[in-house]
């Protein structure tokens, strides 16, 4: 949300032809997102005696809340770490990957970005089912681990639990990484591809090594693009069941494995929607502490 | 680039570093591809049971009965009407919203940006849920048109964002010389105005189609027993999992890398034209 449009003094006053231009769009954004908010607040509120209520009867209910984020409090802090663990690896693999792209890609920039881009042209289920065909019991990494006798040492450092990769923290984490890689890729690239070169001349000018330049110019210069990108890889990895279900087992369940089975099995939908709420609530407090730490005020 | 004679003369250390970051990148790409080259590997395979996990032997046979009618199919074909109607509806609204935002200085621009945002700052699962919750307190069956909703939601924050970062700082006085030269409003708009912000709106649309057609969280909420093709992976997969879903999955990665390639032939020719069409008079 940027103060960038100062500058064009092309823009018109329209009287009131922007706001009809608006109408139609913020109508359906309040009609089905700011509405359902409240709704979903209300129904946090609310009281269902059994699954066979058609409807949740409004009541003021706070304990709602406790009583759910104390039932799923492991969840929870599974979600946050998992969400953590993936976004850290997202920078450590995307980082390297945006600025080879950026710096040394040359003419092949937009052939490279492409190759980043194309694979999640399939669909994210499927993706994720891959996953699970290459780490399954029978799969072609566990033989490939065996065969060169490092299941023993892998399972000692716990990468590996009891000769599986599935069912583990390790498979859920890498599931999450995966698919929200290119979400930290595209905005660390956006933000490489606006710097300056001669600062970096600059710098070598003054007699800054490789590592200096980077250090002291392009890192600082790409920290809006990490910030988009850990927005975009953290958010969608907290809320994420997916990779859980199809990657993990009973002891990898995350926050929306429960909101789902509230909500659509037990039907149980004051607890689903404390649940919910709860979840937007620490990560709005997170989005916000994190802006101020890193002083960025450009959310997108 | 400039200034190279002064530079520092690069070191042994610099030159490893360089080598092991274009190793780690070349080693990212390969995570990248691995499930890729799974999905179009199994595509071919011959698998034992009900679940194509565990390769058996080459065959063909899969992508001989690839298009078989059966739900699959079925719910990929649900899955495009979602996609094409959310796509052309969410483009129309976000992309009044985006003109708005980008040609008219008015009250009240800045919360409307803010409304723009929260949506894809918000979980999916959440929205997911506050929607079903909604859906839940007004009787509404879920089904086909929920879905509709859902993704014509979230999708029209995306192309009214995507829309106004690339008409940004656009020139509206070329309208008013359009407007000089006797172009009446509508003919300025659609000479002038609309064929300079058309490629953001083409963009725009492509990824409400794919967003839409790939959704699987927020739908899930909001499909009641209507099934969309991720929906039906789902919901099939303790049951089964079949080799025509690696098909599909490779027939929808070669439309879309088709779609790309000509989307780039595409922009290369634009961008190869000047860029004002005042003196364009077909038509």
């Amino acid at each position: 949300m940027a103060a960038a449009d100062q500058g064009d003094r092309s823009r018109r006053r329209g009287g009131l032809v922007p706001y009809a231009l608006l109408t139609p769009g913020v109508l359906w954004l309040a009609l089905f997102f700011l509405v359902p908010m409240f709704t979903l607040f209300r129904t946090a509120l609310s009281v269902k005696e059994s699954r066979f209520d058609l409807e949740p009867t409004f009541s003021w209910r706070w304990a709602n809340f406790t009583e759910s984020i104390s039932t799923y409090s492991s969840q929870f802090t599974r979600s946050f770490l998992y969400a953590g663990a993936a976004t850290v690896l997202c920078i450590a693999i995307g980082y390297p990957i945006a600025y080879v792209i950026a710096v040394r890609g040359g003419r092949w920039r937009n052939v490279l970005l492409g190759l980043v881009v194309i694979p999640f042209f399939t669909s994210y289920l499927i993706r994720t089912l891959a996953w699970q065909t290459v780490l399954n019991d029978d799969g072609p990494v566990l033989s490939l681990l065996d065969a060169v006798n490092l299941l023993g040492p892998l399972d000692q450092i716990g990468l590996v639990q009891n000769g599986r990769l599935l069912a583990t923290n390790v498979a859920v984490i890498g599931g999450l990484t995966y698919n929200f890689l290119p979400f930290m890729i595209l905005p660390i690239y956006v933000s490489l591809e606006k710097i300056d070169l001669r600062l970096l001349d600059a710098a070598r000018d003054l007699y800054a090594n490789g590592w200096q330049g980077f250090r002291r110019v392009t890192l600082p210069l790409t920290l809006p693009g990490v910030f988009a990108g850990t927005l975009l890889t953290f958010i969608p990895a907290a809320g994420d069941f997916v990779n859980a279900k199809f990657l993990g087992g009973p002891n990898q369940t995350m926050i929306g494995t429960g909101v789902q089975d509230r909500f659509l099995v037990q039907l149980d939908y004051p607890t689903a929607a404390a649940l919910s709420f709860v979840l937007m609530a620490i990560i709005t407090a997170g989005v916000l502490l994190y802006a101020r730490l890193l002083g960025t005020e450009d959310l997108i | 680039m400039v200034g190279d004679a002064h530079r520092a003369p690069e070191t042994a250390a610099g030159r490893l570093g360089r080598r092991l970051l274009t190793g780690w990148a070349v080693l990212g790409f390969v995570y990248l591809f691995i499930p890729i080259a799974v999905i179009v590997g199994y595509s071919f395979n011959d698998p034992a049971g009900k679940f194509n996990i565990i390769w058996r032997r080459f065959t063909f046979d899969n992508w001989a009965h690839a298009f078989e009618r059966g739900p699959l199919t079925e719910a990929m074909v649900r899955s495009l009407q979602i996609a094409g109607i959310a796509a052309i509806a969410a483009t129309v609204l976000g992309g009044l919203v985006a003109l708005a935002l980008a040609r008219y200085r008015f009250r009240g621009g800045a919360l409307i940006e803010i409304l723009l945002v929260l949506p894809l700052t918000t979980p999916e699962i959440v929205l997911g849920a506050s929607l079903l919750s909604l859906f839940i307190d007004l009787d509404q069956q879920r089904g086909f048109w929920t879905i509709v909703i859902a993704h014509v939601l979230f999708c029209t924050s995306f192309v009214a964002l995507t829309i106004k970062a690339r008409i940004r700082g656009f020139d509206w006085t070329l309208e008013d010389a359009a407007m000089d030269l006797g172009a009446p409003p509508w003919r300025t708009f659609s000479r002038v105005t609309l064929p300079l912000i058309m490629p953001g709106i083409l963009a725009a649309a492509l990824l409400s189609f794919a967003l839409s057609i790939d959704d699987f969280i927020i739908t899930f909420f909001n499909a009641g027993t209507t099934e969309t093709f991720p929906l039906r992976i789902f919901g099939a997969s303790r049951n089964e999992i079949s080799p025509q879903i690696n098909v599909l999955a490779t027939v929808v990665l070669l439309a879309s890398v088709a779609l790309l390639l000509a989307g780039v032939a595409a922009r290369a020719r634009v961008e190869g034209r000047p860029v004002v069409v005042l003196t364009d008079t077909d038509g």
